[in-house]
């Protein structure tokens, strides 16, 4: 079987307000040497067919049709076989 | 006239936008479901507020993709007037009508405050009843309400004259403080390239009434009108 995991995440320049909450905490939880939290989305995919090609064009199909929008977000993904 | 507002699963502005059009202005109002593809001979379609799909993996990302928007786009290549109130702002956005995107505001907090707008234009259909500059008083009510475009599409919207409404203070003054939301440019909504699309974040729907404490709104309605 194949599947596929995606992240999708806000490209350089764009205000991520919730990883700046979350470096914020930082400070208060005893943790050091983390400099900045970033936030992002994941996805996973599971596929009806076992043909490794027809899984990686689906998989950027879907990143650039729906799970990503490109005027704000980037996207990378690793196809797995198990 | 007749009206289309397209109602989405989640939408919950459209029968304010309803009410507004068919009591107080006396038009032709139809509701579309989004699983429909037949505009019904509308002369005019509404995009309304509210919440898509609950605004899952992004606000109007999923719903773009309802049938009915297929024939929405279609409708817009043909010059024909096409308005996106909030999260209808957000669909447009998301399938390309309108350059852009809205994100998360800056505070990271729903909004829902009432706020002044700066009238950017005079000749669009959708201001005729204005005056360039003159404010208006329209409620807000979104979290995902900050605009952003990259530097080369911000300076196109920009010198193209495409800003329609900027967010400012009772002075008229727009800059960061009277920012609500954290908008590049203090925009508030924006015209596609012909100026047949607006999409925005206010709601004129909800300032078209005295009781409501504005009636500020109505007159984008009365030029969209007057103009048809």
């Amino acid at each position: 079987m194949i599947r596929a995991e995606v992240i999708v995440t806000l490209k350089d320049g764009i205000l991520d307000p919730q990883g700046k909450t979350i470096t914020g905490a930082l400070g208060g939880i005893g943790i050091e040497g983390i400099k900045e939290i970033g936030t992002g989305k994941y996805f996973h995919l599971r596929f009806n067919t076992n043909n490794l090609e027809k899984a990686r064009s689906s998989t950027e199909a879907v990143c650039e049709k729906l799970l990503s929008n490109p005027v704000i977000e980037k996207y990378t993904y690793k196809i797995i076989e198990e | 006239m007749k009206i289309g507002i397209v109602v989405f699963p989640g939408s919950n502005c459209e029968l304010d936008t309803q009410h507004v059009l068919k009591n107080l202005l006396g038009q032709d109002v139809i509701m579309l479901w989004h699983e429909q593809r037949d505009l019904e001979g509308s002369d005019v379609v509404i995009l309304p507020g509210g919440f898509s799909y609950g605004d899952y993996l992004r606000t109007g990302a999923i719903a773009r993709f309802s049938p009915i928007m297929e024939s929405v786009i279609e409708f817009a290549a043909k010059g024909k007037p096409l308005i996106g109130i909030c999260n209808g702002f957000q669909i447009l956005l998301e399938c390309g009508l309108l350059p852009g995107a809205l994100v998360t505001n800056g505070s990271l907090k729903f909004i829902s405050d009432n706020v002044i707008i700066r009238v950017e234009t005079e000749s669009s259909i959708y201001t005729s009843k204005y005056e360039k500059s003159q404010l208006l008083k329209m409620p807000i009510a979104h979290i995902g309400g900050s605009f952003f475009a990259d530097d080369d599409t911000l300076e196109e919207i920009e010198s193209d004259g495409r800003v329609a409404f900027r967010y400012c203070d009772a002075k008229g003054n727009a800059n960061s403080k009277s920012n609500p939301n954290a908008s590049l440019g203090n925009i508030a909504g924006i015209y596609n390239k012909e100026g047949n699309v607006l999409g925005l974040m206010p709601h004129p729907e909800r300032a078209s009434e005295s009781l409501l404490g504005s009636t500020d709104g109505l007159g984008l309605f009365e030029s969209l009108i007057s103009f048809n």
